[in-house]
């Protein structure tokens, strides 16, 4: 179990999201990075679709009421365990009554926890993701506050062995770490009405630095900049919407869609980011700036093919070491 | 018009049946939306119907952009003439005006009715359901009088109770969770449009009928009172 002593900013549980009910209207959700969800579980030696916890900015104070396996990747938060700095991006052994806790953010806006067994909360809808504006999934559809016991599945044989190696050296070549960038470049396809947009807001959009603004959350990112303008005002008819959506409503500021974004929405898209750059949007923080790059639709899917080998390639790697261990 | 294919991103693409709102092309989606849900193409993630489109998110490790649409193409050739399901009509008991609605007094003033006038007209409707989307459960409803029509609020409430009818220019709708939003609110159903714990989450799905019956605030009461004891 993981006793929650202290509660943070907003730390939540989140897998890889509802899949199948967005045609029921049912939010996604999900984690805001899914590379860095995906990597931590499999660390952990994990299946990649079990729940951890992300932790935004302010991070929480964790107890561990028993032995477990962790490993923490995303955003830098300066994890410490009993006040010792810890290394992310790389398995650990925990002993029982350990604490966990969080410092200054130092780059990224959100850690992910992955502990062997997973986050155990009951799934619904095939998800064990918090949709916090409904209340739903997740603990008690809530955001985690101080004296939450959050239950721990059960270990496999393989994880259980985990417990008793000595990781001091042993991961440091395994998974180099992702670089959030201060002023990332963040690759998008042009959407479906970029041609709508008049020829000033079609070379603003990949020309000028964008500013994360203070409304942003899990749903979205308002974006601060060069205001955007169609051509000829229209209305367009709602449609579905994804995971990296650049929308434009009225006012000229974009938005960029994001894990609890709706499922349709009425608003010109400039422009969709590729895949694999979601994390970097992601783990922007707010008053940071970011820039946008074209991308093909070709290119994109080449880079989230060669994304997924690369995961693959970890997971196997990390299941030879485990089976070492036997 | 013809069909048209364009990507939404990198992991779905969007198949437009038509380039505005009306019966024939809400069918031709519904059918669409039928033929992938009976397919599953294996290739197939989910997908999203609209009013005139449905997009298809897919595994682009599977197949890429032109191979789906290339699929696509040669699947919607196999669509019937016979909707694939027979239309519903579903009762929504809603309670109007008083602190469950708001706004009622307002959309009269607005018309130049009396509240009694607009219970009549929004009682009388002929409403369908066109899409499910924004949020959970939420139906976009067709069907609305427009001599009850009545703008948007200048500044939206923070929050608005799950299960509120409201009204936002020529629509009415119903909020399924509770939401921040601009429309008027005009009454309050006991039923609820979002089931999570059901396998087909949404009470409503597009192409039903509605009828919006009036009840009383102890008929109100009595039926919420129910849905808490069976909460609980």
């Amino acid at each position: 179990m993981l006793k929650i002593l202290k509660s943070g900013l907003q730390t939540s549980v989140q897998d890889l999201g509802r899949v199948g009910f967005q045609k029921y209207g049912v939010i996604a959700s999900g984690v805001m990075d899914p590379f860095a969800h995906r990597i931590a579980n499999l660390l952990t030696g994990n299946d990649e679709r079990l729940a951890t916890l992300e932790i935004t900015l302010v991070g929480p104070t964790i107890q561990f009421t028993e032995d477990a396996v962790i490993a923490l990747c995303g955003g830098d938060l300066s994890p410490q365990l009993d006040d010792n700095d810890i290394k992310m991006w790389r398995m650990l052994p925990i002993k029982k009554g350990s604490t966990l806790t969080f410092g200054e953010p130092r780059i990224g806006a959100r850690c992910y926890l992955a502990v062997a067994g997973g986050i155990d909360v009951t799934e619904l809808m095939g998800s064990r993701s918090t949709y916090l504006r409904a209340g739903i999934g997740g603990f008690q559809g809530r955001a985690l506050a101080k004296g939450d016991e959050v239950p721990i599945g059960e270990m496999d044989l393989l994880q259980t062995k985990a417990l008793h190696q000595n990781t001091e050296n042993e991961f440091d070549w395994l998974i180099p770490p992702v670089r959030y960038y201060e002023e990332p470049i963040i690759r998008m396809i042009k959407g479906k009405q970029f041609d709508l947009f008049d020829e000033d807001s079609k070379r603003q959009i990949f020309s000028e630095a964008y500013t994360v603004s203070a409304s942003s959350d899990r749903m979205g990112y308002r974006l601060e900049g060069a205001r955007l303008s169609l051509e000829n005002s229209t209305e367009l008819i709602s449609e579905a919407v994804a995971f990296g959506s650049v929308q434009v409503p009225a006012d000229g500021n974009p938005i960029v869609l994001l894990a609890d974004r709706q499922t349709t929405g009425g608003y010109p898209k400039i422009g969709q980011i590729a895949f694999v750059d979601l994390p970097l949007i992601a783990q922007a923080k707010q008053g940071q700036p970011i820039r946008f790059k074209e991308i093909s639709l070709l290119e994109a899917q080449r880079r989230l093919i060669e994304q997924e080998q690369y995961i693959r390639q970890v997971k196997a790697a990390i299941q030879l070491k485990q089976e070492e261990w036997t | 018009m013809n069909t048209l294919f364009s990507p939404l991103g990198d992991q779905a693409i969007v198949i437009e049946l038509g380039n505005e709102i009306n019966d024939q092309t809400e069918q031709q989606v519904r059918k669409v939306a039928a033929l992938l849900e009976s397919r599953q193409p294996e290739w197939m993630v989910e997908f999203i119907p609209a009013f005139v489109t449905v997009a298809v998110f897919y595994n682009p490790c599977l197949a890429k952009y032109d191979d789906v649409k290339m699929e696509l193409k040669e699947l919607l050739t196999q669509l019937t003439e016979d909707l694939p399901f027979e239309s519903r009509t579903i009762e929504i008991p809603v309670c109007y005006g008083g602190e469950l609605g708001p706004d009622l007094e307002f959309v009269a003033q607005h018309n130049k009715l009396t509240a009694r006038e607009v219970i009549d007209i929004h009682t009388s409707g002929n409403y369908s359901v066109h899409m499910i989307g924004f949020a959970p459960g939420f139906p976009f409803i067709g069907g609305m009088s427009e001599k009850i029509a009545a703008p948007r609020r200048d500044s939206p409430r923070l929050r608005i109770p799950e299960r509120t009818v409201g009204i936002a220019g020529m629509q009415t709708g119903v909020y399924p969770i509770e939401t921040p939003g601009g429309w008027q609110l005009i009454g309050r159903t006991p039923i609820r449009l979002f089931l999570p714990e059901n396998d087909i989450p949404s009470l409503l799905r597009a192409g039903d009928k509605i009828i919006f019956k009036e009840i009383s605030k102890e008929e109100y009461h009595a039926w919420e009172d129910d849905l808490n004891a069976e909460n609980s």
